[in-house]
């Protein structure tokens, strides 16, 4: 048997007690659960610059100019081009591949054709394989950088200027990569694109 | 069930007088922590027979090479038993039975089943702090269940049924390009509600294991089933809300145009990668660390000892659970980390290892000169511990990123997941339940037939998932329907073990058909002296409601001294 004779003095003020701590407890342990919402949002953005400024990702570099020395090493640089679904557009590189030496510059067209009767925007997504070597590819200027206009069944060459950074010779993740390919996949606005539930074909390379 | 028994047996309810409810109110209006309880544990033994019933099909299509169960499944269920329907079948089937089993069978019986009936119990609490948001909180999770069963039915891939992109839902799997119809969205809305339900569920275990102790229950002085509980619900709170807006930005993904994981806006389907291994990881502590704390009660009771190293164990507990939060992308090494990143993430994923090692040898060191009774909690409780170490060691063999290369997507990963999982999870909820089931009931379930229980699984499940550590290093990818004849042996051995331990489900069944048939009255404990915490100080079932005053713990006043902690005696 317990000492209840103290049951009724205490508990009530214990109960009233309690139940204030409860609700403190509670309230602070949901506020934890949305703040973790709150950071998953602000990880979408924070994971975007992280790889802008790593290159993580294979994430290529943004630059004003080439102010590196020419480096020693030679290597290949292959070029890649793609149209997603939903984009009537020829698009492919003058040249498949390049050797370039660190801290070099280069530049390099990419034909594009917009097949359709209708002017249209397209957006070019870009990253390099290997995935490392994305910080040290260095990009001066880029069609990629911003949306491109086409008007009907018209044609342009669209340059990309870029160098490989000489620091890419002091990483031993690098040391064994001798080959780098910059891929780029053009992509009409979400807004332009077919509604997908109604296209049968499964996404893949095209153009 | 709980009821009302014999109210002069105990003093704890004695001046209790209002209405107690009865028939489907007692239980759809329910309040009370034990009917809750009660509730997730019955919805978590449907689903997870409904998970078991799946994972045998699977393996029956892959008793042997080529197709041959699947077909038929399709043919009978969408009227479309072509090759194509056949295979999106098989992923639906596979997606389905690791949704259900983690978030519908695994997480419902641990912490909504054991954690709602035992953790007031335990601490000596009259009920848990929010009666009405564990209400919500359940009839949330049904609602969630009925989300992902109209998935099922709901067009996902073009021209198929039902989502096939797996549990993990990676875009562009998941996004309107891998399934442009609804049944993605099905098990986001899905997934969406089950987490609703245990964030809120989390939030009830922290206010009540803070604030609802009895006088005398210090922090150290609670048994370890509680703590496992408390570090388990931030884990949840702290974990699924990271779910829930990877999920939100999925969904808005596919219907709203926006681009967080596809490429056309700039977005990366890797990020989705990362945020869900950022809550997926700690969610398989999630699932296991109840089941430390259950297990850690079962081998000190039947070894008649006070759990070793109790100190130890409470901080081994923690911090597995801040350790959960810094290895997430041991899942991702093939993505193109960076050799930096991937350095970070072997070694902390190592470290792990550590606390788990110190959970292990305390509990051979519990059993270790105790007076060890084989009764079935206890079998079930050191099968926990054999199993569970080997999918350890495997889960050390995969945190190498080199060897990673070489085993991801494999079997190998398949049968690592499933020893700490279907049989380390599982195991240490049998033990729970065999431990509490008495309690729970009042009723004594057939020791003989429980073994039996033991027996057929852990032969069975062991020869189901032992050879596919084999398959792995042979080179045998997970999710596929089809395999070639070299794989075909060890599949064979697989898929008989599986049935096996379909059959010691049927045994399971029987035993429960036949415990409540019986009617054999188990008394306030059945387990003798080991078995000295709180609960076993009540009657057997416990009345609806107990502790109303509650009990005082005495004890050394040393608050760390393990010996005696979660001891007590309510006189």
């Amino acid at each position: 048997m317990t000492a209840s004779g103290d049951r009724d003095g205490t508990t009530v003020s214990a109960g009233g007690r309690a139940r204030r701590n409860n609700r403190l407890l509670g309230l602070g342990a949901a506020t934890l659960a949305v703040t973790m919402i709150g950071l998953t949002y602000a990880a979408a953005p924070f994971y975007s610059a992280f790889c802008r400024a790593t290159g993580y990702e294979g994430t290529p570099q943004q630059v004003k100019a080439n102010t590196d020395a020419e480096g020693h090493r030679i290597l290949r640089v292959g070029f890649d081009a793609n149209v997603a679904p939903g984009l009537d557009w020829s698009f492919e590189p003058e040249v498949e591949s390049i050797r370039l030496r660190t801290g070099q510059t280069a530049t390099v067209y990419f034909r594009v054709r917009n097949r359709l009767d209708t002017p249209a925007v397209a957006r070019a997504a870009f990253n390099v394989t290997p995935e490392v070597s994305g910080g040290y590819f260095d990009k001066i200027s880029c069609f990629c950088f911003t949306e491109q206009h086409l008007g009907p069944h018209e044609s342009a060459e669209w340059p990309v200027v870029f160098f490989l950074n000489p620091d890419l010779e002091a990483d031993p993740s690098m040391a064994r990569v001798d080959s780098i390919t910059l891929s780029y996949t053009l992509f009409a606005p979400p807004s332009e694109r077919p509604a997908p539930a109604r296209s049968a074909d499964r996404a893949g390379p095209a153009g | 069930m709980a009821s009302v028994t014999d109210l002069s047996h105990h003093d704890v309810e004695a001046h209790h007088e209002h209405h107690l409810p009865t028939g489907w109110r007692r239980f759809l209006y329910s309040t009370n922590h034990k009917d809750i309880g009660t509730l997730y544990l019955v919805f978590a033994i449907c689903a997870g027979l409904i998970g078991t019933a799946l994972s045998i099909i699977i393996r029956a299509e892959l008793l042997e090479p080529g197709m041959h169960v699947f077909p038929l499944i399709s043919a009978i269920m969408s009227g479309d038993g072509s090759v194509d329907a056949a295979k999106n079948m098989y992923n639906v089937f596979f997606s389905s039975h690791a949704i259900i089993m983690i978030f519908f069978m695994v997480m419902p019986a641990m912490m909504g089943g054991f954690g709602n009936w035992m953790v007031p119990l335990l601490i000596g609490a009259p009920d848990m702090a929010f009666p009405r948001l564990n209400n919500l909180s359940f009839w949330l999770l049904v609602a969630s269940f009925i989300l992902l069963m109209c998935s099922l039915f709901a067009e996902g891939s073009p021209g198929m049924r039902g989502f096939g992109g797996g549990w993990v839902l990676y875009p562009p799997m998941s996004s309107t390009v891998g399934t442009p119809g609804p049944a993605a969205d099905f098990v986001i809305l899905s997934m969406h509600l089950a987490g609703a339900s245990s964030i809120i569920g989390s939030i009830n275990f922290i206010a009540t294991i803070f604030n609802m102790r009895a006088p005398g229950m210090t922090m150290f002085r609670m048994p370890l089933f509680p703590w496992s509980v408390l570090v388990t619900a931030f884990l949840l709170l702290l974990a699924l809300p990271v779910l829930a807006g990877a999920l939100t930005m999925l969904l808005t993904d596919r219907n709203f145009h926006t681009t967080f994981f596809e490429p056309a806006g700039g977005g990366d389907p890797i990020l989705f990668q990362h945020l869900f291994w950022f809550f997926a990881h700690p969610e398989v502590y999630i699932l296991i660390i109840p089941g430390f704390g259950m297990v850690s009660q079962v081998v000190a009771t039947f070894s008649k000892k006070p759990i070793f190293g109790y100190v130890g164990m409470v901080y081994a507990m923690l911090a597995i659970g801040v350790l959960g939060f810094a290895v997430w992308a041991h899942h991702m090494f093939t993505t193109g980390m960076s050799l930096n990143a991937q350095r970070y993430f072997v070694f902390a994923t190592m470290v792990i290892a550590v606390p788990t090692g110190v959970k292990v040898f305390s509990w051979l060191a519990t059993m270790w000169g105790g007076s060890i009774s084989l009764r079935p909690p206890m079998l079930w409780a050191i099968g926990f511990v054999f199993v569970f170490t080997v999918g350890g060691v495997t889960g050390v063999v995969l945190a190498n990123a080199a060897i990673d290369r070489y085993l991801h997507d494999t079997y190998y990963v398949v049968a690592h997941f499933h020893y700490v999982m279907s049989l380390g999870a599982v195991f240490s909820i049998f033990a729970g339940f065999y431990y509490w089931f008495p309690k729970m009931t009042g009723y004594l379930y057939d020791e003989r037939l429980a073994k039996w229980h033991f027996w057929v699984s852990f032969v069975g499940i062991n020869l189901a998932f032992f050879p596919q550590h084999f398959l792995g290093f042979q080179g045998m990818p997970r999710r596929v329907v089809d395999y070639t004849e070299a794989y075909a042996f060890w599949n064979m051995v697989s898929s008989i073990g599986a049935f096996i331990g379909g059959a010691g489900t049927l045994i399971f069944l029987y035993l429960l058909y036949d415990a409540f048939k019986a009617k054999r009255l188990a008394g306030d404990n059945p387990w003798g002296p080991g078995a000295t915490t709180l609960e076993w100080q009540l009657p057997s079932p416990p009345p609806f409601h107990t502790w109303e005053t509650p009990p005082h713990i005495f004890g050394d006043e040393d608050a760390h001294a393990p010996a005696i902690a979660g001891q007590g005696s309510p006189a």
